[in-house]
């Protein structure tokens, strides 16, 4: 089984564009015909980066091990829902362990999410011109986190990774909620102008 | 849907990183449904998780955890199956005029919300939410030319319009504008003549006493 294991695992020195398309093809095949290896695949390169951030979040091990299989129930159960043109499978992946941290985490409903997750938009439609724009997305959001200044990054990391509410964030940086606001407010805008770069 | 008056970015980066609680995260929600330009920046704010998510190097799971998982989809069959995303919204209905996020509470139709009169040409319905939320969520229905009430409170507010139209000073605000404001913005909205004004509330709750005294008071000093 171990073995087994090895030999689907992805390599992780691949380029982010490649690995992200392995990873859609093999969502890809879990959708077409409940493909196992592929779902094992999946597990493997999702399963620990998820345990990681629930421990982060403030879950203990075996909570963290609880939600990882939640989080993966999930993405067999919804993987119809994927689609190419909404963004990165590790984005879907990271909704939903998102929505998993906020029921039992936070004990609050996720709910209003799921609302609106069979929701497209209008311009969504299966051309390879969304598909392409979508990842090269993803990988422009990727550039333009890793060159953000420490103070920013620090924030986005303590409300995303770390599951801090804002007013935490504050307190625990001992700043003001308007500053931790602006500081939030000027690390999106710098995602937008990459973005708008790619137009 | 012509929206003018959008989600503040930063309330745009709580949702997508899960910080707002249920409340506000219906009143986001009901936005979204309607607006399809915060959609698309909620989805760049999900896009961040994302990347994090990938980032993180972390050492492999025992292979025991893929069994476990295989043997709880294969033990459970019948009961873990592809979602039908269809059956999981309310019906379309009659009207069919509230956003999806908030017919779970109120049903597909503005006709059929049951009203309280708590003054003069204003009337309210109290939403009691599925979480134990420290915010409260109620929907409002002023008559035409009437001033939204005062809320007497220091809280932030998030306020989403889906009848009729208020103006104040920001300016006028129609069927999904939301006014996603900070505490500090001091504002009394007038509903436009012609007809009334219906709007969802999300208010962070109030810094005064839970007790039940006060509690019974509430619904004398209005909201
Ligand atoms: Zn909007």
């Amino acid at each position: 089984m171990g073995l087994a294991l090895r030999v689907t695992q992805l390599p992780n020195d691949d380029p982010p564009e490649r690995l992200a398309q392995m990873h859609r093809s093999l969502i890809a095949r879990v959708a077409g015909n409940r493909d196992r290896e592929a779902y094992k695949a999946l597990f493997v390169h999702f399963g620990p980066r998820v345990k990681a951030l629930m421990l982060k979040a403030g879950a203990d091990h075996a909570q963290a091990e609880d939600l990882v299989q939640d989080v993966m129930i999930t993405v067999w159960r919804k993987v119809e829902l994927y689609t190419p043109e909404r963004g990165a499978v590790s984005t879907w992946i990271y909704t939903i362990a998102r929505n998993a941290r906020i029921d039992r985490l936070r004990r609050n409903s996720s709910r209003a999410y799921e609302d609106l997750e069979g929701m497209d938009l209008p311009s969504d439609d299966p051309s390879g011109e969304d598909v392409a724009f979508a990842s090269q997305r993803a990988e422009r959001v990727g550039q333009a986190l890793a060159e953000l200044p420490d103070d920013q990054k620090q924030i986005i990391e303590l409300a995303y990774v770390h599951d801090m509410p804002q007013s935490e964030i504050a307190g625990t940086l001992a700043i003001p909620l308007g500053t931790v606001k602006s500081r939030m407010r000027l690390a999106y805008g710098k995602l937008k102008v990459k973005l708008e770069e790619m137009r | 849907m012509n929206v003018l008056y959008h989600l503040d970015d930063a309330t745009v980066l709580r949702y997508a990183s899960g910080d707002l609680d249920e409340a506000f995260s219906v009143v986001v929600a009901a936005h979204l449904a309607m607006c399809d330009q915060c959609r698309r920046a909620v989805r760049t704010a999900e896009e961040i998780g994302g990347q994090l998510l990938e980032a993180e190097d972390t050492p492999e799971l025992p292979i025991g955890d893929f069994d476990r998982l295989m043997q709880r989809l294969d033990g459970a069959d019948g009961k873990i199956k592809a979602a039908e995303p269809s059956v999981r919204h309310a019906p379309a209905g009659n009207g069919g005029d509230v956003p999806v996020p908030l017919r779970r509470f109120v049903g597909p139709s503005l006709d059929a919300v049951s009203w309280k009169v708590i003054a003069p040409g204003v009337r309210k319905h109290a939403i009691s939410l599925s979480s134990q939320s420290a915010s409260s969520l109620y929907m409002l229905h002023i008559a035409a030319g009437k001033p939204l009430p005062e809320h007497g409170h220091g809280g932030v507010e998030m306020t989403l319009i889906l009848s009729g139209a208020y103006r104040d000073e920001l300016g006028r605000f129609s069927p999904g504008d939301i006014a996603d404001l900070d505490e500090h913005v001091e504002h009394q909205p007038l509903v436009e003549p012609g007809e009334p004004c219906i709007c969802v509330v999300a208010t962070e709750a109030p810094t005064r006493f839970k007790g039940l005294f006060s509690r019974l008071l509430q619904p004398l000093v209005g909201i």
